[in-house]
């Protein structure tokens, strides 16, 4: 159906007396290029519309003319703050096809950056809700550790944010030396800190205020609508893909699926302060047991999928992110598709946040912790 | 009554809550040490970036002004945005043998994005990352590079 798409140049006013204002597309509080049209009535929202395509690349389009191996690198740009686990999704999906065995040590040495990227993501998503809410000083303290994971991405994988760092078979370089003394540090570094963050907000009594019974989505709507990731476990639904479909060394570990049952603003902001726990927990567990071996699975120069269709999926830290792949048993797939945890994350947004107030919104686009690129691709 | 106890409480709690987080930001007001700001352009010199830091490719050059690249182009083949790219020329060997040799190395800094692919693909380690990361220039010519230096011969003994 033809839907009009135009921006609002002004407020406009509609005959039954309620405001039609845009969010957005350069506003901090989305994060991005969002565009929200919303509808007020006083200062309640009774709609709130999101138009996309601002930073659309057609990512999709574009991993149809590259190869298997060169394809990864592109999905590091659609989720950037976990870069990581979207490249493993891809490896994952790549090693399913063409039946790659990994080595163990690549097998723990992706969960571990799989682990890190979802702290890193983590502490920057706190920051930046404590930011959006009113605390300013959070986001400079989230950045410090985000800062020392950053250092450790930046000596094993090269560079900060987009690393590229799984290939089909493994990984691309072995660890650096200091790795594991590094991590190490994090962990006791990190330990002592996250308690700081319980402090500063979430015992705080105006954070409170801000976020409890805001945007409250009951069980059977997050399912509808597709929800995955901390909203949807902070609604009570158990879709933690590490715990249901384990992949890699998941299946060994011992580690909590976090699931709090409020639904609301504040439910979502527990489930992943208590993630970044777990997080810690599962990183410890593996970074004394790295096995030695092989860091990369012996692959041709030219990889070819066989004929058929693939689908793999991994825990983001947004939620689960699926990649699709049809191959005709060329070198490039035929067709690919990526299943990002923010697009249906954002189509709740309009259900959280009818009959609240629009200061009510900037909270819960916190904790939904949209990353715009990942919605449009 | 409850409801009085409860009011109480909760303004109490409140109070306690808000003496918390600012006893920490009071912690971080007094205590410098705890900073880790570092002060960009003034300390460039003492800046450290690791080994493995993805900047831009260059190709090394030995004290001979010889390279090591034979000029397959599987780099160029691994390069996801067509960023490189390999002239090839025939150089005439001593012994009177048409030898492949590359003419030109051409590098386009504005279409790579450092995913470090074309290092994983060449057989003799002839092009490597180096660890600048200062790339703007007044023009865009600037930034399409030429790799090999004028002059330069292959390394005796690679193929």
């Amino acid at each position: 159906m033809y839907r009009k798409t135009e921006i609002i140049k002004e407020p406009t006013v509609n005959d039954s007396g309620d405001m039609i204002i845009n969010i957005g597309p350069q506003h901090p509080a989305t994060h991005g290029v969002l565009h929200l049209v919303i509808t007020l009535n006083g200062e309640t929202i009774k709609k709130v519309e999101p138009h996309l395509g601002y930073i659309h690349r057609s990512i999709e389009k574009m991993c149809e003319s590259l190869s298997y191996r060169q394809f990864i690198y592109v999905t590091s740009r659609m989720d950037y703050l976990s870069s990581h686990i979207n490249n493993h999704g891809c490896a994952l999906c790549v090693e399913k096809g063409m039946q790659i065995e990994v080595p163990a040590r690549a097998q723990v040495i992706r969960v571990l950056m799989d682990e890190l990227t979802r702290i890193a993501s983590h502490t920057l998503w706190w920051g930046a809700m404590a930011m959006d809410v009113g605390a300013l000083t959070p986001f400079f303290l989230a950045f410090r550790e985000r800062e020392m994971i950053n250092d450790i991405m930046e000596e094993t994988c090269g560079a900060r944010l987009t690393m590229n760092y799984m290939v089909p078979g493994g990984i691309m370089v072995d660890l650096h030396p200091t790795f594991q003394r590094k991590v190490k540090e994090f962990i006791v570094h990190f330990k002592s800190k996250i308690d700081e963050y319980d402090d500063l907000v979430t015992d705080n009594i105006i954070f409170k205020n801000r976020t409890v019974n805001v945007g409250v989505i009951s069980k059977e709507d997050a399912i509808s609508y597709g929800l995955t990731g901390p909203p949807a476990r902070a609604s009570g639904v158990s879709c933690d893909i590490r715990k249901i479909y384990p992949y890699e060394v998941y299946r060994t570990l011992q580690f909590e699926e976090i699931i709090e049952t409020a639904g609301d603003s504040f439910a979502r902001y527990l489930v992943r302060m208590k993630e970044m726990r777990q997080s810690l927990s599962i990183i410890e567990q593996l970074i004394d047991n790295i096995p030695e071996g092989d860091f990369q699975a012996k692959t041709k120069a030219v990889l070819k999928l066989p004929k058929g269709e693939f689908y793999s999926r991994v825990e983001t830290a947004r939620g689960e992110f699926g990649v699709y792949i049809v191959s005709e048993g060329g070198t490039t797939p035929y067709r690919i598709k990526f299943r990002s945890p923010g697009f249906s994350t954002l189509s709740a947004l309009d259900h959280m946040a009818r009959g609240s107030k629009i200061g009510d919104l900037v909270a819960i686009m916190g904790t939904l912790d949209f990353v715009i690129p990942d919605i449009d691709r | 009554m409850s409801f009085l106890g409860k009011y109480i409480s909760n303004v109490f709690g409140a109070i306690r809550s808000l003496w918390k987080g600012m006893k920490l930001t009071g912690y971080y007001f007094t205590h410098h040490k705890e900073i880790i700001t570092q002060q960009y352009p003034d300390n460039k010199d003492t800046l450290l970036l690791p080994e493995r830091f993805r900047g831009e490719v260059v190709m090394p050059h030995d004290e001979n002004n010889e390279h090591a690249c034979t000029g397959c182009t599987a780099c160029e083949l691994a390069c996801p945005n067509g960023t490189i790219k390999i002239i090839t020329k025939f150089d005439i060997a001593p012994d009177g043998r048409k030898k492949k040799a590359i003419d030109t190395f051409v590098y386009h800094l504005e279409l790579c994005t450092m995913c470090n692919l074309c290092i994983e693909a060449c057989p003799t380690d002839a092009i490597k990352m180096a660890q600048t990361f200062e790339h703007s220039v007044f023009d865009r010519n600037e930034l399409t590079k030429k790799l090999n230096k004028p002059g330069s011969r292959i390394r005796e003994g690679i193929e």
